[in-house]
């Protein structure tokens, strides 16, 4: 326990450190490169709920990315640029959204869900495709970064990497409580026995609709900060290359642990931008890495550090 | 709508539901028997493609292209096997679905560099140009005509070689109970390099069929994937039979959908909302068929069994 509180406060105190140090260095371009992690970071810790805790296989969690970001963008678009109503619209969007796939899929389990969560999330990348108002194929630009009354202003890149820090410190500390409350106790338990957890009296079904609703929900935010982040929205957001992508930072850093999806999503993109860095042919390399990531390395990041409590 | 278009564009929808059914194919052979999830199936329907256009322009000849084209992409698909999938066969779906996902980006990015990254144009050859006149006033692409026949028959075989032959036996026992299969003294591992290599030379020979009709160029194999991933939901995983008839669902729900939603919309709206809602709602409609099948039945049309 004791380590566990020592290494978060290094991490935490590292992540701190980054706009200071890099605006001393001259280099603002590590602000940016570590916002983008942390607001990805925010997604994989919302799909490591129903992935790792629930035990429900997602590939098309970046759909609620694209939703989140498409809400902003719409909104923005017809002049509510307040951040306050963007936001919130954001969340609750992706949320009904994910209630929506969610009602569908989870009836099914094993390969049908993999491959339907895969199909409904290519259905709305093809949505997006198609709203020629918005942009279509080449997506749409954000003129204005979304509003707080002055409270904070996004177009401060020191101050907007400090949201993204906190907020994806709530948002795994909020994961955190759900996996250690009455619910996420029942959502886990139908995880490793369906069975058992009928038997004693839960239905697994509203448990893991409700987790994949606010994982959705969360994911959603993640959007909504990531719109802002590059201020250009595009319906790949939403392709099926994001969505693997957020799969492999969960598991890259170790499925159903907090602090898993945070660690792979540094581990993966600062190696995808190492190697982009060095060669436009990147993905030729990263492609086979990541194949023998999974054969070699199956306990993830996240149990390199620590033990799993069984 | 003359009915002479609506017949032409139902023969659209079948050949695409003939190719979208040797992608079905060999994917859901390898999911009920292996119990395997493969992302990379599209990658190997990319593969064919590349692999015998420039086969033909080796050789000059068209058939010696589809015929190396074939077999190279058999050989590219026992090769991922033997060296990465066969590890994977007793893991869960989670670690199959990323390793696969890794080697689409591998293979994406390796034929981008090798042919570059912009569309590759074929041409068929001068006895598979023109048209056919079906009934009067009807004219139809020798091609695509030949897709059609070329599948039908395909799928007659694949069907016979399942259901009749020793191999298939062995096939649907390694299926149903992979332990006592090679407890009986067959090669469980050949068995499943063999279905696998045959499952990519279907994918490939989708492929290599594609090429003068849709783009050739790297990433051209998970749109396909997905809509396959689609029939196999419709269809119910690890059956044949499944696949046929929800590729073909498929295929003449999607070409139709494309070619007379806007239409019909505009005489029920206005063309105007027709002309915004028509497109997307064209391409969204596989998905919503997808949708409403697994609401009423969530194992598919035909499941072999629950996976």
């Amino acid at each position: 326990m004791r380590r566990e509180l020592v290494f978060w406060a290094i991490a935490v105190l590292l992540l701190v450190a980054v706009p200071p140090v890099a605006t001393t260095l001259g280099q603002p371009f590590y602000i940016d490169l570590v916002r983008r992690i942390m607001i990805l970071a925010i997604a994989a810790v919302s799909l490591n709920l129903i992935l790792g805790y629930g035990g429900m296989v997602s590939f098309g969690h970046a759909a609620f990315l694209g939703v989140g970001a498409y809400a902003v963008g719409i909104l923005a678009f017809h002049g509510i640029t307040s951040g306050w109503m963007q936001w919130v619209v954001a969340v609750a969007a992706s949320g009904l959204v994910a209630l929506a796939i969610g009602a569908v899929s989870i009836r099914t389990s094993g390969v049908y869900f993999i491959m339907i969560t895969l199909a409904f999330s290519q259905m709305l990348y093809y949505l997006g495709t198609s709203l020629e108002r918005y942009g279509g194929d080449d997506g749409m630009r954000l003129r204005t970064t979304s509003q707080f009354s002055g409270l904070i202003n996004l177009r401060d890149p020191v101050a907007f990497y400090y949201l993204a820090l906190v907020l994806m410190l709530v948002s795994m500390f909020l994961v955190y409580r759900l996996v250690n409350s009455r619910f996420g106790m029942a959502l886990r338990a139908a995880r490793s026995n369906e069975a058992r957890t009928r038997a004693i009296g839960f239905s697994p079904y509203p448990h893991r609709l409700l987790a994949f609703m606010i994982a959705g929900a969360m994911c959603g935010l993640a959007g909504a900060l990531y719109a802002n982040h590059t201020k250009y929205i595009t319906p790949s957001l939403m392709s099926w290359q994001q969505s693997g992508d957020l799969m492999f930072m969960v598991i890259l850093g170790g499925t159903a642990s907090i602090a898993g999806p945070v660690l792979g999503a540094f581990a993966l993109l600062l190696v995808e931008d190492l190697l982009s860095g060095w060669t436009e042919h990147w993905q030729v390399i990263l492609g086979p890495l990541l194949v023998l990531s999974v054969i070699f390395f199956r306990r993830g990041l996240a149990g390199v550090f620590h033990k799993p409590h069984a | 709508m003359s009915s002479a278009l609506l017949f032409e564009q139902l023969l659209n929808g079948l050949q695409l539901g003939v190719m979208l059914f040797l992608m079905a194919a060999g994917l859901t052979l390898v999911l009920g028997i292996m119990n395997f999830v493969n992302l990379a199936h599209g990658s190997l329907y990319m593969v064919g493609a590349y692999l015998a256009i420039s086969a033909a322009q080796w050789t000059g000849s068209y058939i010696a292209g589809v015929v190396l084209g074939l077999l190279a992409t058999l050989v590219v698909g026992m090769a991922i096997e033997v060296i990465a999938l066969r590890t994977l066969y007793q893991r869960d779906h989670l670690d199959q679905v990323l390793a696969t996902f890794g080697l689409i980006l591998f293979f994406n990015e390796l034929i981008a560099i090798l042919w570059g990254r912009t569309a590759l144009f074929t041409t068929v050859p001068s006895w598979l140009q023109g048209h056919i006149e079906l009934f009067s006033g009807s004219r139809y692409p020798v091609y695509r005509a030949a897709i059609i026949v070329a599948g039908l028959f395909i799928g007659a075989a694949l069907w016979y070689v399942v259901a009749r032959t020793r191999l298939g036996m062995l096939i649907r026992a390694g299926a149903s109970n992979r332990t006592m299969v090679a407890a009986l003294g067959v090669n469980i591992r050949l068995l499943y390099t063999v279905v696998f290599g045959f499952g990519a030379a279907l994918a490939g020979l989708a492929g290599l069929m594609a090429g003068p009709i849709y783009t050739v160029q790297p990433g051209m194999g998970e749109e396909v994937l997905i809509q396959v991933f689609v029939v196999i939901v419709i269809g119910g995983i690890g059956s044949i039979r499944g696949a046929f008839a929800g590729a073909l669902i498929v295929g003449i729900v999607d070409t139709l959908g494309r070619a007379f939603l806007r239409p019909m919309l505009a005489t029920m709206v206005s063309p105007v909302a027709a002309e915004r809602v028509g497109p997307a709602l064209a391409s969204m409609l596989i998905y919503l068929l997808m949708a409403v099948v697994l609401a009423a039945r969530p194992s598919g049309l035909f499941s072999a069994r629950n996976v």
